[in-house]
């Protein structure tokens, strides 16, 4: 056909038209210049603008309507019919996810035949959810639990599937789907069209038989999936989850040949009071530390030793890479992309292999901390590697596959045992007895006890960026970065904006620290230079991002760039609590920025840990050939065709 | 009510692009006028007022307009259109045309059904020929900015691609689901642009409605139906086909006309429809009372109705597109209730669950598949209660 050269303009979503909201005709001019139209949803009158959907019309008058597919981060599907209510003058009753106000209304969210329906849809979706509420995961954090209890579901009006339909598919190190559950809502499609724009999952087959699936059915371990896990933090019931290996880590803590050892990243520390009964935001640092400990790890480390260890090695190689392209002369891949979220690096493993060259190879701290823990700790602690287990408290489904892939094996052993969600570390500590919020703080264990606040921001989109260039900045200024930016707070690449770019010019050089000198005689061919960096998180921005710089737009001609898999960065990442929301990843945030600004020391390059590491072990410095055997990785263009 | 005349769809004189030539060089509005006093209602089942759909169309923005017609003729007991696109194609591709010059479109697209694949080749020829005539393609008849031709697009099978807003789905390259409304594809349609969506028969009315006047065909039929119409006639009857008849016959009348008196019940509508028994054969065919698409079935009088509706229900369950909740998991739920009706253990209170779950349906659907899903099984378990609760219990 020659026609659809009509590209869809109000809208940006990559998923079907019949999972959004058509744009809507332009407000009428007689609304006026705000464009109000004046509603009364129960008898309560309200002036909304013209476009609000009925649904939020009512929320924004406080009364609640409830809600199954809808989600605050995604395109509207309006497929679970369960908000639906009663608009005067209309045959049927509307879907109020789905319905923008376009003229003055007259709504009821309550009526006998609301109620009646909504009690139907539940029921009908009951039908097809095997199982028992007890012998879930997501028992007591379920959204279609607890609206069963909210219409008083006390039986199974229109019958329960008895037996399992499919087969659990645990084939990915990342997901696990039991589609027994499923109640097609459709979440995690539009979670990965929509949101992540990866599309590895869509509805197959009609009518009764309609199953989310993969292309061809595929395992998802064999499909484009990038293990983000945003799926499994936005479905409403226990069709999705991580894959959980705490019986395994039970395993080792019980083995007393096993000396356990457990990382925690910053992000989980931030959010697992959620699991908890705590409001977002508040991190429960200290708290976890006791609990892990209680819990029978032997030792419990900070993963951002190894974000600063990280740091070192990744702005070395954006040092070297500059050098090469402004000096050398050489044709090096730039910008140099960050390489410490899993799903975004698979992500460019199947969607831009040909950008491979631009990914650091420096490994993601979790990566780096399991292999100096089975390197350099097991042997100034005596320690028989094979006796060493390396558990990382994670944020992230991504790090399950990450510390997976067949070459995370440089100390000689799997560098990292096993990746633990926040989820399932919560899991752990109640099983444990432990009230984690009632614990008494303490640090963590020596010898990687002390990180920095840039450690910390790692967590939180353009905190990668942010440690960086306070390091970068400082070693090739040799002054203080808080001569341009107040508290070290390098506040153009914070926020929340899906892309964001930021410029540093740098106004004069120092000598080249010692650390750095096998690499640099001198940072003149940097002086005057404007040193320009960009965010992406979510990989729907990450993928705007490359395909800006490869149709050759304004972040091709960055110097280095930020992307996170997920939205939020870490914080927002696929093992958090559940649910997820944009204010709660901006309560998350808040709580780790806070926690940067306490922070005794909160640049990478001055953390003495570090330091000592490339004193007594990683002696020829960052990027140097030991560096580069324990701490880089390489890749593995994947691309999108399924065999 | 005035004697049949010969030149309507399937008369015996039916004059070819006679509206085209009357109208084309005239103002489009007049178009949309002549539509309007017709009162021509959309011939699909739903009854919307074409020339409505038309204006707003019409006045909505866009970079482009879209005629799109809906060839997807797939609710059991119907086959008008296939009698139409046979026979009568360049009717059918006028009326397009018109419409184009109405709303101000330039592509018009046949959405045909999938089943109907051997129809393509001839569309095509008669498409063909009419680019030949200078009634199809750039400069219609001569009229300089009357551009307007027509491309065929296969459906493959499933049956909500006849609802507009899942075609154009279809159309789109995506699974076929229908849409979230308001607003509607007269303003956000094909690729977000002002589409219409017609019925073939609607299509081809509007071609001899432009061509005799709107009060011509407004001085047939009832006062809300105006007009002749399709109906497709099929089942327990002596003569079954395609009959072209008044709106507003009576069900009792079109009976004795295709040797169908002998009926127990009648599905009016097709799958989708109602079931009705003898005590309303007295009822009329046409939008206040009876609307139909034009599917009549006949059910004579040894069919099992228990059967017949779980024939539908059958239909539902494989033909829903299982997105939205009350029809994917409703037309199961019923359909296990009439096989407990069948098997004579089905309660009174759990009917009268099935019932009110079946209103559900009709209300909370997300399209008009589904809510016209338990239409059938409403009306059956209504009107042939007796027969209904009276099966012997069964292991």
């Amino acid at each position: 056909m020659n026609t659809p050269n009509y590209r869809r303009t109000q809208t940006q979503s990559r998923a079907p038209t019949s999972m959004q909201i058509n744009p809507i005709p332009a407000a009428p001019s007689e609304l006026g210049e705000h464009g109000q139209v004046e509603i009364s949803i129960d008898g309560q009158q309200a002036k909304v603008p013209y476009g609000t959907t009925i649904l939020d019309a009512a929320r924004s008058i406080g009364i609640r309507i409830p809600t199954l597919c809808h989600h605050p981060d995604l395109c509207v599907a309006g497929v679970c019919r369960i908000c639906v209510v009663e608009v005067a003058g209309q045959r049927n009753l509307q879907a109020s996810c789905a319905y923008p106000i376009t003229a003055p209304l007259q709504i009821q969210t309550h009526t006998r035949s609301v109620r009646t329906a909504r009690r139907h849809i539940l029921d009908l979706m009951l039908t097809n959810h095997y199982g028992e509420c007890y012998a879930c995961w997501r028992n007591r954090n379920c959204e279609l639990q607890t609206l069963a209890e909210e219409y008083g579901v006390d039986w199974f009006r229109f019958g329960h599937v008895k037996e399992p339909i499919y087969a659990i598919d645990a084939s990915s190190h990342a997901v696990v789907r039991d589609m027994n559950k499923c109640i097609l809502c459709r979440r995690c499609v539009r979670t990965c069209i929509d949101l992540q724009e990866v599309g590895a999952l869509e509805a197959i087959r009609r009518g009764a038989d309609t199953v989310i699936s993969t292309f061809a059915d595929k395992p998802l371990g064999e499909v484009v999936c990038i293990g983000c896990g945003q799926c499994i933090n936005r479905c409403p019931t226990g069709a999705l989850q991580a894959n959980d290996p705490t019986d395994e880590v039970w395993e080792a803590i019980d083995n007393p040949r096993k000396h356990v050892v457990v990382q925690t990243a910053p992000s989980p520390r931030a959010a697992i009071g959620e699991c908890f009964g705590q409001a977002p935001g508040k991190a429960l640092t200290g708290e976890l530390n006791t609990a892990l400990h209680f819990c029978g790890f032997d030792r419990v480390f900070d993963t951002n030793f190894a974000a600063d260890l990280t740091i070192m090695e990744e702005a070395t190689e954006l040092l070297i890479r500059l050098r090469k392209a402004l000096v050398d002369g050489e044709n090096v891949a730039l910008p140099q992309f960050t390489s410490c979220s899993p799903g975004w690096v698979k992500f460019l493993e199947h969607f831009y292999p040909e950008m491979i060259p631009h990914l650091s190879s420096a490994k993601s701290p979790q990566q780096m901390f399991g292999t100096i823990i089975k390197t350099y700790y097991a042997k100034v602690h005596g320690l028989d590697p094979s006796d060493v287990v390396t558990v990382a408290l994670m944020p992230c489904s991504a790090k399950k596959f990450e510390c997976n892939r067949p070459e995370m094996v440089d100390s000689g052993y799997k560098d990292v045992d096993f990746g633990l969600t926040t989820r399932e570390m919560a899991a752990m500590i109640k099983e444990a007895g432990i009230d984690l919020p009632a614990m008494k703080p303490s640090g963590f264990d020596d010898p990687f006890g002390t990180a920095t606040g840039s450690g910390v921001v790692f967590g939180a989109t353009g905190g990668v960026m942010e440690a960086a260039l306070r390091t970068a900045i400082e070693l090739v200024t040799g002054d203080k970065v808080e001569r341009l930016f107040q508290h070290a707070d390098i506040t153009p690449v914070r926020g929340m904006e899906g892309v964001r770019y930021a410029e540093v010019t740098i106004d004069r050089v120092g000598p080249v620290p010692e650390l750095l000198r096998k690499h640099f005689t001198s940072f003149d061919f940097l002086l005057g230079q404007t040193l320009k960096v960009g965010i992406a998180h979510g990989t729907a921005n990450a993928k705007k991002v490359v395909q800006d710089i490869k149709d050759g737009g304004k972040f091709a001609s960055c110097h280095f760039i930020e992307f996170m898999a997920c939205p939020g960065g870490c914080l927002g990442g696929g093992g958090q609590p559940i649910p997820t929301s944009p204010e709660i990843r901006a309560a998350r945030a808040k709580a780790i920025y806070a926690e940067d600004r306490h922070a005794a020391v909160r640049k990478s390059h001055e953390n003495p840990d570090v330091l000592k590491m490339y004193r007594e072990f990683l002696t020829d410095g960052p990027c140097g050939e030991q560096a580069h055997h324990l701490l880089h990785t390489h890749y593995t263009p994947r691309g999108k065709f399924i065999v | 009510m005035s004697t049949k005349p010969q030149d309507i769809l399937l008369g015996v004189d039916v004059p070819i692009d006679a509206g085209l030539q009357r109208a084309a060089g005239g103002p489009t509005q007049a178009i949309i006028d002549e539509v309007r006093a017709s009162g021509l209602r959309g011939r699909g089942g739903a009854g919307f007022p074409t020339a409505t759909k038309w204006q707003l169309a019409k006045d909505a923005t866009g970079e482009a307009k879209f005629v799109v017609c809906n060839a997807d003729e797939g609710e059991p007991g119907t086959f008008k259109d296939r009698v139409l696109l046979t026979e009568r194609a360049d009717l059918v591709f006028e009326g397009m045309a018109l419409a184009g010059r109405a709303i101000g479109a330039s592509q018009g697209i046949v959405y045909l059904r999938g089943e109907y694949r051997y129809l393509r080749a001839h569309l095509e020829s008669v498409l063909s020929a009419r680019r030949d005539r200078r009634v199809l393609g750039t400069a219609i008849l001569g009229i300089p900015g009357f551009d307007f031709d027509i491309e065929i697009h296969m459906g493959a099978g499933a049956y909500v691609c006849g609802e507009e807003t899942a075609l154009i789905e279809s159309l789109e390259g995506h699974r076929g689901e229908p849409r979230n409304r308001p607003p509607f594809p007269v303003n956000t349609g094909f690729f977000g642009q002002p589409t219409i969506v017609n019925n073939v028969e609607t299509l081809a009315l509007a071609a001899r409605i432009v061509h005799r006047g709107g009060a011509w065909f407004a001085g047939f039929g009832t006062p809300a139906s105006r007009g002749y119409k399709l109906f497709s006639v099929s089942g327990d009857c002596e003569k079954p086909g395609v009959y072209e008849l008044p709106m507003g016959i009576k069900v009792m009348e079109l009976l004795e006309l295709v040797g169908g008196l002998h009926a127990k019940a009648v599905q009016v509508g097709g799958a989708s429809g109602r079931c009705i028994s003898r005590a309303e054969f007295d009822r009329s065919l046409c939008f206040e009372d009876l609307a139909t698409g034009g599917a009549i079935m006949v059910i004579g009088p040894g069919r099992d109705m228990l059967r017949v509706a779980k024939n539908f229900l059958e239909f539902f369950v494989e033909e829903s597109c299982g997105q939205c909740t009350p029809c994917r998991a409703g037309n199961v739920a019923l359909l296990e209730g009439i096989e407990l009706l069948i098997a004579g253990r089905c309660s009174m209170a759990h009917l009268h669950e099935l019932k009110s779950l079946g209103e559900t349906m009709r209300l909370t659907a997300k399209c008009g598949l589904g809510q016209s899903s338990p239409q059938a099984f409403l009306s059956i378990v209504e009107q042939f209660s007796d027969e209904v609760l009276g099966q012997q219990p069964r292991a």
